[in-house]
């Protein structure tokens, strides 16, 4: 039976210690990663956050402490069969240069031994699902795309056998701003969509506080504090952990991840232009700052009025 | 503003005329068919013989010449389209054809009206003004754009006029032609030594250097103390290394007669090529390898690859390109040096050329040296067709 009582953890570090030389990279972590969420490692770079990620599937191997998978030690049996389980995206994305596009993404599935025909098959709907377009793109070489359209054919690749866990170090740290923004949308929906379990390194405390449904802060090699987004903004364990999340725009982040939607007040109606049910509290904020409003309309995608949000709701709940 | 066709505004510093480079070349063209000798005439093949101007030569067909080389001259005031491009190329190849055959032809005459020992040999100004004329060739197939494999194909066609000649017995006058004629067998079998020299020292060399590479790569320690042997070999004269090995093979040629090893000959040659061929081999490998960016070995290994499928299936191919550039290398390096390996008797193209040096007679050496350049040439040229075709458009 599991300790906490509650859902079987995805993967399970118990007292996990990883050295290089003198330096301690990783000091004793013991963490649970749950099923079907998107898990961020966040912290400064030496925090060893990449290292983690790199222990659980093998790439690095722990001096100390137990890692299990699904419930097995992930030393038992050869790594390679355990890596082709877990999809892995790095922020240089490592596409193999002398390969098309359609072979990149097919590596895993080749590697397993799938028919052709279901590789092909597969290798089409992956670069659907990312919004490439297949004829376009499959016979193309890496060096053919931009930076974005690498990282989307890295999580296609990532994604083709169908992992059991996806790991990703820095994926979009080399992107642009707007592209970056695409991106996590894009991860967002693919993850709800598949409802795949997704471990996720950065130092952007922002694209953390985007992607992540469990947050995990490191620091010197040691967790300082694990939680929900909610939980990290509102009942910080330490003063370190309001700093890394910024003391001065803490409120406005704590907004960030509440839609409009949650504060709306059906049937009342007021003048404006509307605000959308999904836009984030913190839009919302800075539109009653700008219209000089407690009030604000809300409407749906057709322009069909919702309902009203006011200013004194964005006060209340949260926590 | 009217702009003449061909130039842009803006471009690069305006030289004198539209093709400075074929320029120079067709001036050192004029000056080497104008004022060295042509064909030079001796009484016997041994003493140096007297220069014939080409001038003196443009008499009834062979003043034809003029009309490729009239229009190479005008190319050079024209700017290089297309079509002057196409049309300088072919009067280089007609002036090529045209240079080899006068000098046959010429050859013939002499040779009718001379004594039986006497010989016609090609001049300074015949080889310069056929170098020069190839290079013009050389210059505008390049600004033709074409793709690598159709320029090389190119290349050739324009020394097919030539084997043409040779077949006809056209040059059969020809000094360089009548040691030929003279040494037939011996001059194929040269060929054939010298390319076995090459084979059996590229052989253990590739045996020796691929896993040396490998390890290279692979155990950054060894990397220094291996390069710095290899380096060291590749210091040492490749005759003070011919002289090295011959004592210790004798020695072992003498405790076991039967076991075939002599200081001299194909054996001695062949380690000291190997040796020589090890440094570009294994740096060819090791650099190849080591170029691999990091993050794409990451990636393999992260996907679930093996070691040994990551290194077939990813290092190896991205390391390939430099790994055929380094073997090029290796056996223009191992071509040229087998000459050498004529002086402790392993034979080949060397041997004839030394046969010649020591008696002095020019075309002998030559009827040695050219094989030499064409074999190198061939090889380089085939390397270079391989590497294009390895590398993804």
């Amino acid at each position: 039976m599991d300790v906490d009582g509650g859902e079987p953890a995805l993967i399970e570090l118990r007292g996990v210690h990883k050295s290089f030389g003198a330096s301690k990279a990783v000091d004793g972590v013991s963490l649970r990663i749950e099923s079907g969420a998107i898990t961020v490692l966040v912290g400064a770079s030496g925090s060893g956050k990449s290292t983690l990620l790199r222990l659980i599937n093998r790439l690095l191997e722990c001096d100390a402490g137990q890692i299990l998978f699904d419930g097995h030690d992930i030393r038992d049996g050869p790594a390679e069969r355990l890596r082709r389980r877990m999809g892995y995206v790095i922020q240089s994305t490592g596409l193999f240069p002398h390969w098309t596009v359609a072979r990149n993404i097919a590596t895993v599935p080749t590697l397993l031994g799938w028919p052709p025909a279901q590789i092909d098959a597969r290798v089409d709907e992956l670069l659907e699902l990312l919004g490439l377009d297949a004829g376009t793109y499959s016979d193309r070489y890496p060096h053919q795309l931009s930076g974005g359209q690498q990282q989307r054919v890295g999580v296609a690749r990532a994604l083709a056998a169908r992992p059991t866990v996806l790991l990703m170090d820095e994926p979009f740290g080399a992107l642009d701003p707007v592209t970056r923004t695409a991106l996590q949308q894009q991860l967002i929906h693919i993850q709800r969509a598949l409802g795949c379990t997704i471990v996720l390194v950065t130092h952007d405390i922002d694209e953390a506080l985007r992607l992540g449904q469990h947050l995990v802060l490191l620091d010197q090699g040691r967790i300082v504090q694990a939680g929900t987004p909610t939980q990290l903004l509102t009942q910080p364990a330490s003063d370190q952990v309001t700093e890394f999340l910024g003391r001065a725009t803490l409120g406005q982040r704590l907004l960030a991840l509440r839609q409009v939607g949650d504060i709306l007040r059906r049937g009342e109606v007021t003048e404006g232009a509307p605000l959308r049910p999904e836009q984030t509290l913190q839009e919302a904020l800075s539109m009653f700052l700008l219209r000089h409003s407690v009030r604000l309309p809300v409407a749906d995608a057709q322009g069909q009025p919702l309902g009203v949000i006011h200013f004194n709701d964005l006060l209340q709940g949260g926590a | 503003m009217t702009q003449a066709p061909g130039r842009r505004p803006g471009g690069p510093a305006r030289a004198l005329v539209p093709q400075p480079v074929l320029a120079v070349l067709m001036a050192l063209l004029m000056a080497s068919l104008l004022l060295l000798p042509f064909l030079t005439v001796a009484p016997n093949r041994l003493v140096t013989g007297k220069g014939v101007a080409w001038c003196a030569l443009l008499a009834g067909t062979a003043t034809w010449l003029l009309a490729p080389l009239v229009v190479l001259l005008a190319a050079v005031f024209m700017a290089p389209r297309r079509w002057v491009c196409i049309a300088t190329t072919l009067a280089a190849a007609l002036l090529l054809t045209g240079l080899i055959a006068l000098a046959g032809a010429e050859a013939a005459r002499q040779s009718a009206r001379l004594p039986e020992l006497a010989r016609v040999s090609m001049g300074g100004g015949f080889w310069l003004a056929l170098l020069l004329t190839w290079a013009a060739a050389a210059n505008a197939l390049q600004r033709l754009n074409l793709s690598r494999r159709l320029q090389g194909a190119a290349h050739l066609l324009l020394w097919l006029p030539l084997s043409g000649l040779l077949a006809a017995g056209a040059l059969d006058s020809l000094s360089l032609m009548e040691e030929y004629t003279n040494r037939r067998d011996e001059f194929h079998a040269a060929v054939w030594r010298h390319l076995q020299i090459v084979a059996v020292s590229l052989g253990p060399a590739l045996l020796v250097g691929l896993p040396l590479g490998l390890l290279a790569a692979r155990r950054p320690r060894l990397t220094r103390p291996l390069f710095a042997t290899l380096n060291l070999i590749q210091t040492v004269p490749s005759i003070a290394l011919f002289g090295l090995l011959i004592g210790p093979l004798a020695w072992l040629g003498q405790a076991w007669p039967d076991a075939g090893v002599r200081g001299i000959g194909l054996l001695p040659a062949a380690i000291a090529l190997t040796l020589y061929a090890l440094l570009p081999i294994v740096h060819g490998v090791s650099a190849g390898l080591l170029q691999v960016p990091t993050a794409v070995k990451e990636a393999a290994t992260g996907m679930g690859m093996t070691p040994s499928q990551c290194f077939w299936r990813v290092e190896l191919p991205l390391a390939l390109p430099v790994l055929l550039s380094s073997l090029r290398l290796a056996i223009v390096q191992l071509v040229g040096l087998a000459v050498v390996a004529a002086l402790i008797g392993a034979g080949g193209l060397g041997a004839i050329i030394f046969q010649g040096l020591l008696s002095s007679a020019l075309d002998l050496v030559l009827l040695g040296v050219l094989p030499v350049v064409a074999m190198a040439l061939a090889f380089d040229a085939a390397f270079r067709w391989m590497s294009t075709a390895e590398n993804p458009p």
